[in-house]
């Protein structure tokens, strides 16, 4: 019976991501009033008051809420028409301010040109303001220019591209980079345009050369972590830039933003690029994603994610 | 592509006269086909047509001819009356990206094209252009905006081709002050292509907008765009006044092209063509009403006066076009 092991199985369920609702059904439910009590002086979730008794710490009862609420915020988010749930990411980006304008990027840079465009119709709708007002407004600094163009940008999705300007944008970037001691790239029009208008196929190709006349790749050359970097990242590689994400989710001194990409991830690229994610992920590790989340994760929430992993190996594009 | 006429025409016909609804016999024999142009036919018939029913003439012509009706109108028509039917026959979004790509390859600070089109559009007409435009030129207008811009009228253009604006009627009276406040300092300190006096012109809704300018004038006592006239010959002002009176009140500001074009004063040599064309269908009649009380003569009038021959024939049958 080892109660020792029960009260530490309640403990672990009140721990880390989601909440493992079966232990807490079966073991939380069954015990005598004498079990919980003992549950209750020995754990660190509770305190003794002055008046001799053992109660709930604010803060820890806080987290639960936001455990428990995990699954239901991961399948209302996954079964949202992207639109609406890319507007009420983007949204919530605005508002956490400086520690999510990533989440913005990753949005403006990841979807398609459709995608994006019907994120803005749904902003509308939904806050009667536009994506671009509200990032221009809550956006300071160096960051703003870069980031309104991402959000307004409708790139050209065909495969045409001139070579020649490829080349010479390359030496634009490489150079602002280059110079980055005495002026922010972000802050230079010729790193924003290129950057924000250009379409893909042809940042594929100003990428390549960059890393002919570097010798590194662009986000290689872009040491700090930054909405420029970010920008690379999700333009060129965007299953680098999700790995980071997860990683930083999962690591066990995240906080509660950091923990969000999690979700965000495996809800907006379980039908997308999932699977190439996941076998980064592995290369980049040397562990399974889904060993990962079976570690870290708990309860509804885990087996959801789990199940959406799953997806990537079925879906047949 | 975009259509924004509901019904197809195809087997309506408008007025019933069209031989060209039918599959192109009647245009064919008197105006079509390695015609020697009538010119009249052509008129008469592409003039009373809306946007619908010319991309129905254009697709039968093209299914009967096995040519682009734009192709065979480019290799008999000249000059001013081709360009004007051209621009016509087009769909109001290829227009307008057509329009926009020859504004950006030909581009000189005194254009004020790109302004229109991305102001004095609806956002959804605005969004339908960057589609054409992606269709036509496999670029992106930004891209080509952004490319053969510079300096701070690449800062303005850019954000404004971009835009798509809210376009309902929700308003925040308190942002309205606050950003009419924001627009003052930074016009009182010259700063005119300050990222928050660009961030407001192209970002925010036209009904924000309006409500931001009409506070402005109640509380600093004038109309912004007399405050942007400090120095006449300042072409970024002239965009910024460009700017604020597409997104407020477009009619004066179509007025003023007509007006500067009629009277052969500026630079703007198309811009008789282009706003016949681009406004017939939209707001042309109060355009009309603009123009008569500020002139004292009507529009058509000074059409007549100004032209000649077909292209006359042709823009006055397009300013005598009923509102879509």
């Amino acid at each position: 019976m080892a109660v020792a092991n029960e009260m530490g199985a309640i403990t672990k369920a009140f721990s880390g991501f989601g909440v493992d609702e079966k232990s807490l059904i079966t073991v939380l439910g069954k015990w005598h009033p004498e079990q919980t009590k003992s549950f209750r002086k020995a754990s660190q979730f509770f305190i003794q008051d002055e008046r001799l008794f053992e109660r709930w710490i604010d803060k820890h009862v806080e987290q639960l809420k936001i455990e428990f609420l995990r699954f239901k915020s991961a399948v209302v988010l996954w079964t949202m028409h992207p639109w609406e749930r890319d507007a009420r990411l983007i949204k919530d980006a605005v508002i956490d301010g400086q520690k999510s304008t990533n989440v913005i990027v990753e949005i403006a840079c990841t979807r398609s040109c459709d995608d994006l465009f019907g994120a803005r119709k749904a902003y509308h709708s939904l806050f009667d303001r536009s994506i671009e007002e509200d990032v221009a407004y809550n956006t300071p600094g160096i960051e703003r220019m870069l980031l309104i163009a991402l959000v307004s940008s409708y790139r050209y999705e065909g495969p045409r591209f001139h070579e020649d300007s490829a080349k010479s944008e390359a030496k634009t970037l490489c150079t602002a980079i280059k110079d980055a001691g005495d002026k922010n790239p972000m802050d230079d029009q010729e790193v924003v345009r290129i950057l924000s208008t250009r379409s893909k196929p042809h940042l594929k190709a100003v990428f390549k050369h960059y890393k002919e006349i570097s010798g590194k790749n662009i986000d290689e050359d872009l040491v700090a972590d930054s909405s420029l970097k970010h920008t690379v990242q999700c333009l060129s590689t965007p299953h680098t830039y999700f790995i980071k994400v997860l990683d930083a989710a999962m690591n066990p001194v995240a906080d509660e933003n950091t923990k969000e990409g999690l979700t965000r991830v495996l809800v907006t690229r379980a039908d997308v690029d999932m699977k190439l994610i996941a076998e980064e992920y592995h290369k980049q590790n040397g562990v399974e994603l889904a060993q990962k989340i079976e570690q870290m994760v708990k309860g509804n929430f885990k087996e959801f994610l789990l199940t959406l992993l799953a997806r990537g190996d079925q879906l047949k594009k | 592509m975009g259509d924004d006429s509901g019904e197809s025409g195809r087997d309506k016909g408008g007025d019933g006269s069209c031989g060209a609804m039918g599959g192109g016999g009647d245009w064919d024999v008197e105006g079509g086909g390695g015609w020697g142009t009538n010119e009249e036919l052509i008129i008469s018939i592409l003039a009373h047509r809306n946007a619908a029913q010319r991309k129905s003439i254009r697709q039968t012509y093209a299914e009967t001819y096995e040519e682009d009706l734009l192709k065979a109108l480019d290799k008999e028509l000249t000059n001013d009356f081709e360009r004007v039917v051209k621009l016509w026959t087009l769909d109001p979004a290829e227009r307008d990206a057509f329009l926009a790509n020859e504004a950006t390859k030909k581009w000189t600070s005194s254009n004020q094209v790109l302004v229109e089109i991305a102001c004095a559009r609806s956002p959804q007409e605005l969004l339908l252009a960057r589609q054409a435009y992606h269709a036509h030129f496999k670029k992106s207008l930004e891209e080509d905006v952004a490319h053969h811009t510079t300096g701070d009228f690449r800062k303005l253009l850019v954000p404004l081709v971009s835009s798509y604006r809210y376009d309902g009627d929700e308003v925040n009276m308190t942002l309205a002050k606050t950003e009419a406040k924001i627009l003052h300092e930074n016009i009182l300190k010259k700063a005119y292509s300050h990222e928050d006096l660009i961030r407001i012109l192209a970002t925010r809704s036209k009904a924000q907008i309006n409500a931001t300018l009409n506070h402005y004038k109640n509380e600093f006592g004038q109309d912004i765009n007399k405050d942007l006239k400090a120095d006449p010959k300042d072409e970024f002002l002239a965009i910024l006044r460009a700017t604020v009176k597409c997104l407020t009140c477009p009619e004066k500001y179509f007025e003023k092209v007509l007006r500067l074009a009629i009277n052969k004063r500026g630079t703007d040599e198309g811009g008789l063509t282009r706003v016949v064309v681009t406004r017939a269908e939209v707001d042309m009649q109060v355009i009309k009403e603009v123009f008569h009380r500020r002139n004292t003569v009507s529009l058509d009038h000074a059409i007549a006066k100004d032209t000649g021959g077909d292209y006359e024939k042709m823009l006055l049958a397009l300013t005598g076009h009923d509102d879509a």
